[in-house]
Parts: structure tokens; sequence; C-alpha cells
């Protein structure tokens, strides 16, 4: 009964997405805003990439909510497994990744940082910005923690500082917006002139706004999977209940 | 947009399709899976399907990359908003699973198991039990609310005793079944 009710639901949904999409004429956007930001945003942001444009300056205030969510899920995942961590004390080591496997990380985590930093620092030129590097960052360290599994890894990463990056960007991300209230009255407007189009140093405060995005989205995922990696094997642990049944009892 | 013909139409009704059935199918697995992890996984598939389809709301056939420079001013481009909302979504989702995933840990930790219909009964027998109550259904407390039965005058003293060893029914795990 209940899966037919589901079936029925889903059903229904997808009845109702395809009647959308069917109504919205294809490859012809029906919203008018786009346009718009596509003719006006070069004169008014000073950024080649227009989507970034988009994200920290007609949006900026969305993308500070998204931020905030991301906070709220890597906090709440810390509350969950704050547990977990201390039980990994006294548990037994994991195996050590091994020589190739150490040696890759090591030979990868640079470039991994190179390539995020640019990819941060450059998001108001090419495709890319904080969101995008801020994942190749938390890749790069979680690389390491991935090849030196155990107590002494984290990837020589506490999780204290990541904490502080994380407070120092998101802080850097609202100071940003609070200078340009205190400066022309609107909240997180692009500031400091557009400069040269397609210069490096363009473009206002976006690049600004663009590493702090990106050093706080690298340093919460890469807090989120430190704590996830460093979750003891659940299988030898006494549980509750006496008797642990089998995991996979799907279907 | 001339360049509108049957190919481009067809094309868009098939990308339109695929981004439809993913989050259908994330659906229906969200709906009708009985394992934790594979909600998990459903949610993550239904979520590639909705950013599929924000994405191809800002879809044109003939236009490029929002990146001013790269080609000659005067072609079209596709629509920045949805390709930022997606943006953002990505990331979040990552972290919302990330956090659905700690949660199944810290269930699988207790429970040691994610079976739906098995936790579904561990859950209500710890729940009676934190509340001290016998649960629902049992053969001591059927469902619904049962007056107490009236006091035994203390003139047939061993009825009086055999009810007062029957009344405790304080222990629920021998009542599960």
């Amino acid at each position: 009964m209940r899966n037919i009710a589901s079936l029925l639901f889903t059903a229904g949904l997808a009845f109702l997405l395809l009647v959308i999409a069917a109504q919205l004429g294809f490859g012809e956007p029906p919203m008018r805003i786009g346009g718009d930001i596509l003719s006006q945003a070069p004169a008014e942001v000073g950024a080649t990439n227009i989507v970034t444009a988009v994200l920290l300056g007609y949006r900026g205030i969305d993308t500070l909510g998204e931020l905030s969510i991301l906070f709220a899920a890597a906090t709440a995942t810390g509350l969950v497994l704050v547990r977990g961590r201390k039980d990994c004390e006294h548990h037994a080591e994991e195996p050590p990744g091994g020589f190739i496997l150490r040696t890759g990380a090591d030979l990868l985590f640079p470039l991994l940082l190179v390539v995020g930093f640019y990819i941060i620092v450059h998001g108001h030129l090419t495709p890319g910005g904080g969101f995008q590097g801020g994942v190749i960052l938390a890749a790069a360290f979680f690389v390491l923690v991935l090849a030196r599994p155990g107590k002494d890894g984290s990837g020589g990463m506490s999780h204290t500082a990541i904490a502080v990056v994380e407070g120092l960007a998101g802080a850097g991300f609202i100071a940003l917006g609070l200078w340009s209230l205190w400066d022309n009255g609107d909240f997180l407007k692009p500031m400091l002139g557009h400069g040269v189009m397609g210069e490096l140093l363009s473009a206002g405060t976006l690049p600004l706004l663009s590493l702090a995005v990106g050093l706080k989205v690298g340093a919460e995922l890469a807090g989120l999977m430190t704590q996830l990696a460093e979750q003891p094997a659940t299988a030898q642990h006494p549980h509750q209940h006496p008797h642990p049944h089998s995991e996979d009892g799907g279907s | 947009m001339s360049a509108l013909n049957l190919d481009t139409l067809s094309f868009a009704a098939i990308l339109y399709a695929g981004a439809i059935g993913l989050l259908v199918i994330g659906a229906v697995g969200m709906v009708m899976a009985n394992h934790l992890f594979r909600m998990v996984l459903a949610l993550a598939i239904a979520e590639a399907g909705a950013n599929l389809l924000m994405v191809l709301t800002g879809w044109r056939g003939e236009a490029v990359a929002p990146i001013l420079g790269v080609h000659e001013a005067g072609v079209p481009m596709v629509d920045p908003i949805p390709q930022v909302l997606v943006l953002t979504a990505i990331v979040i989702g990552v972290g919302v699973q990330a956090l659905a995933v700690s949660v199944l840990l810290k269930i699988h930790r207790i429970y040691g198991t994610l079976d739906v219909r098995e936790l579904r009964r561990h859950l209500e027998l710890d729940i009676c039990r934190d509340a001290g109550i016998v649960p629902d259904g049992s053969r001591e407390a059927p469902a619904g609310e049962r007056p107490l039965p009236p006091p035994i005058p203390p003139s047939i003293p061993a009825r009086a005793a055999a009810a007062a060893s029957d009344r405790p029914l304080s222990d629920p795990t021998g009542a599960s079944q």
C-alpha cells in the first residue's frame, strides 16, 4: 500500500515536471533577468566571468546564506560525531597507507593546492571561483588524510587550525560586506572600482570575496571529511543491542 | 533564435527527460528504499537531477558560456543565474550528504543496523523504555487506554497477593513479542 502510494506520488511528480518542461519553450529561457544581467554586468561589476559577478555581486547575500548553511552542516556533523572521536583515541591504529600512496599524496598535495588557489583567485576571469576552488583545496587536504590514516595523520592539520581558517574566512566575508555598508550604504556591494577588465586585479572586491568563500568552503569540507575519516570502524564496537543484525537488510 | 530547428528541439527534449528521470528515480529510491544508506544515495541522485533541470532552464541552443572575452561580442550567452544557483547547491549538497552519512554512522554504532524496519522496532522499544511504559500492542498493554482494575478487597488475601505479583509491568523487553 505504501509502495503504491509512493509510486503514484512520484508518477505525479514526473508528470508535473514534464508538463512544466514542455511549456518552457526549449532553448528560450523564460527569465528576463538573465538577459538584463548579461547586458549590464560587464559595466556594473567589471568581472569577465558573469557567473561570479552574479554570485558575489548581485547575489552576495544569498552566497552568505549558503555559506551559513554549509557552516550549519559542518557544525552538526561535528556535534553528531564528537563521541566517535573520543572513542577513536583508544582504538586500534588503522593500517598504514604504504609507500606509493604516501609519495603520490605528497606529490599531489602541492599541485592540488596551486590549482585550487588559481581557480579561486581567477574566479572573476575564468570559469571557477570560490566554491569550485574551495572544493579542490579540501580535496588536497583529504588526499593527505587518506594516505596517512590513523592518529598521527589528519594530514598534519588539526581541527583547531581548520576552525580558525574557517572562522577567519567567514568573518572576512562579512567584514567586506560591512565595509561596503559603511561606505556607501549597500551590504556586500562590490567596492574599490572596476579596474581594467580581464586583469587579475580587477572587479573591485570580487577576488577578495572569492578568496574568502574559497577558504571557507575548503576548510568546511576538509573538516567534514576529516571527521568522517577519523571515525573508527563501527563493526568492532559493542552495541547496545546484543545481536547486531546484518548490515544489508534492504529490499 | 532562428537556429532553433528540430534537432535542437529533440536534443533539448532528451536532456529534459534525462534530468526529470534522474529526479524521479531519486524520489522513488528515497521513498521505497528500506536501507538508510540507499536513501542517501537516492538523495544524491535526485539532487543531481534537480541540478541538471535547473541548469537546463538557462540553456539555449546556440549560446556560449557567460564568460566575456572568449568569444566575439554579440554571441548569445546562456542564462547565468541558474548556473549560480546550481553552483552553490552542489557544494551544499556535499555538506548535507556528509551530515546524513554521519548520522548514519551514529545510528549504525548504536543499533548495529541500517534497515528501516528493524530500526523502527528498536526505536519503539527504546522510546517505550525511556518513557517507562509498556510497548503498545503487546500482550500486557493492548492499544488504547484501559481503566485500572478495581482494588481487590483485602478480604480475599490469596487473590490480592496474586494480583500484586502480576501487576508490575516495568520490564518492556520481555513484552516485545
